[in-house]
């Protein structure tokens, strides 16, 4: 009787219907994330299955080795992985956070207007392009290929990313800290070196590090600037070896051995690139706002 | 100092000659028709208002009536906001405002704010020191000024064992006093505070007011607050603006007591906003 009654009340069926959608909403965005998830949990297990194996310690220091020599490793790659991803980092940091700094700075201004467009121009241009570029300016007059070349592509792909970033923490600052400071008598370059990039420093850490986790990945404006090189060659004006070269010519070659150290050096690069972004992931979440 | 003649009326002496209606008190700022403007929205519309020296000014008035404005307007942070205008004039020591650098009015005049805001990647000490450090001026002796400002600020004893702790670490009380030492530290004539306990509980608040009646004979205070009663208990005169214009202005007393304008009396007695 009293399950009568409440099938009649509106109110009731209402809230019944509302708990249906409910349920059905759920399961659809949970369906979503799956399918999101997905090629992740692929693309990482297949690295894994393949990869795991090949990774030895003696993997990662030792350098390439001819095809039929057993053992070899990817150390002279991360090595100049380091290197240009580094230098990279030294060129485009310093200027990249200096225009973030400026383009939060300055809102309505033509000049801001310009590095803001042109910001968001370079993220969007094709990284193979940055290569050409690179390869144009610097492989071309020098006439040989060079960790100096692949330094510049990388740097110039770097620099948007660092600026528009530096720029999104910065405006995160609130507005009374450097208020207060300028309300103590400070000048502006005073207050935003001493006060909002104090306060933004987490920030911008993990938007260096973001940048450099992402060049470190880039294959395209290395393959004709860097180029690649079988040898641990720190010289800058040589050819330098980076992982993603690796990877790229032992996937490409026909020697079983060669295509396992590639899977292995996927796998690395893969664990690098996932460390920097969780580094830089657990530095913006500490820079929680007050 | 030249200005302690100006500053009253010697005892005994009989004003002669010119000098015959000198004010009792010396006007330490005076406001001139002043318009301030966000973008094409006028915030404050001719407001002329004259700010007497060593002495609590109040400024009272419903929500979005221009009190910050003013206030903020006095040190020249206003312009410091994208957008924003300014017209008429501000006299500081009868001189304009517009014609002094920024920086140097803002060391002159200090302010607090309305929400505490201690730089969080300092400590306490340096937190007090930074209208130095932000200044590149070196104090001559940094644990003297640090130690006078905190008493100043009614803070000394809470945090003389914890200098080095976060200046964020602190309650949100002690917070604010860190931050009016820190206004207090470089000596400023003139202290603005916008609402400086607006965001602290009862107790917390009796300490402000009364460190700003001990501050008030050395340093010219002007508070803006939204709380009738506070500025009852702590200024000597009291503004009340509303929608961006000066209703009235006069003795705190007066004010309360016998206003001249009946907006004023309907505001005080709650009657709207």
């Amino acid at each position: 009787m009293n399950g009568r009654a409440e099938e009649r009340d509106p109110a009731i069926r209402r809230f019944r219907r509302r708990r249906l959608a409910d349920r059905v909403f759920l399961v659809l965005t949970v369906a979503s994330v799956g399918v999101v998830l997905a090629p992740l949990v692929a693309v990482v297990g297949s690295v894994v299955a393949r990869g795991a194996a090949a990774v030895t310690p003696e993997f990662l220091v030792s350098v390439s080795r001819p095809v039929g020599e057993p053992g070899g490793g990817i150390g002279h790659a991360l090595a100049g992985s380091a290197l240009l991803v580094g230098s990279a980092l030294a060129v485009a940091g310093p200027f990249g956070i200096a225009a973030g700094l400026f383009l939060a700075g300055t809102r309505r201004n033509r000049i801001a207007w310009a590095v803001r467009a042109s910001a968001d121009v370079l993220t969007g241009v094709p990284s193979i392009v940055v290569g050409v570029f690179a390869y144009a300016v610097l492989v071309v007059p020098l006439r040989h290929f060079s960790g100096l070349a692949g330094t510049l592509a990388l740097a110039v792909l770097m620099w948007p990313l660092i600026a528009r970033a530096t720029e999104e923490v910065v405006r995160m600052v609130p507005r009374e800290l450097s208020e207060a400071g300028l309300a103590l008598g400070a000048r502006n370059w005073r207050v935003a070196l001493r006060v909002v990039v104090p306060a933004a420093f987490p920030g911008i850490g993990a938007a260096l590090i973001g940048a450099a986790s992402r060049a470190a990945g880039e294959t395209a404006p290395l393959m004709f600037t860097a180029f690649g090189s079988p040898f641990l060659a720190l010289d800058p004006t040589e050819p330098v070896a980076a992982v993603p070269l690796v990877i790229f010519n032992y996937a490409v070659s026909p020697y079983d051995d060669w295509r396992r150290q590639a899977w292995a050096a996927a796998l690395v690069l893969c664990v690098l690139v996932l460390a920097g972004n969780l580094v830089s992931r657990s530095l913006i979440a500490r820079r929680a706002p007050r | 100092m030249t200005s302690a003649i100006h500053e009253g009326l010697v005892p005994g002496s009989i004003p002669v000659g010119r000098d015959a209606p000198a004010p009792a008190r010396r006007n330490k700022i005076e406001v001139v028709e002043l318009t301030a403007r966000y973008g094409n929205r006028e915030a404050i519309t001719g407001v002329t208002l004259s700010i007497p020296a060593r002495t609590v000014t109040a400024i009272i008035g419903p929500s979005g009536c221009g009190k910050s404005t003013l206030l903020r307007c006095l040190n020249r942070l206003h312009e410091a906001t994208p957008g924003a205008g300014v017209s008429g004039r501000i006299l500081l020591d009868g001189r304009d405002l517009r014609a002094e650098d920024p920086i140097v009015v803002r060391r002159r005049v200090g302010m607090v704010f309305q929400r505490p805001n201690p730089f969080p990647t300092m400590s306490v000490r340096d937190n007090v020191l930074a209208g130095f450090r932000l200044t590149g001026v070196r104090p001559r002796s940094p644990e003297e000024v640090v130690e006078r400002a905190l008493r100043r600020a009614a803070l000394w004893n809470e945090v003389k064992d914890a200098l080095d702790r976060p200046g964020t670490s602190l309650s949100g009380g002690q917070q604010q006093r860190l931050c009016i030492a820190r206004a207090l530290a470089v000596e400023p004539e003139v202290l603005l505070m916008d609402e400086p306990c607006s965001a602290l509980d009862p107790v917390a608040t009796a300490r402000i007011e009364e460190l700003v009646r001990e501050v008030a004979p050395e340093v010219t205070v002007v508070m803006v607050t939204h709380n009738m009663q506070q500025a009852a208990r702590v200024s000597e005169r009291t503004a009340f603006l509303y929608l961006g214009r000066l209703v009235e202005v006069g003795d705190t007393a007066t004010i309360f007591t016998r206003p001249a304008e009946r907006l004023t009396e309907e505001y005080i007695t709650g009657r709207f906003g």
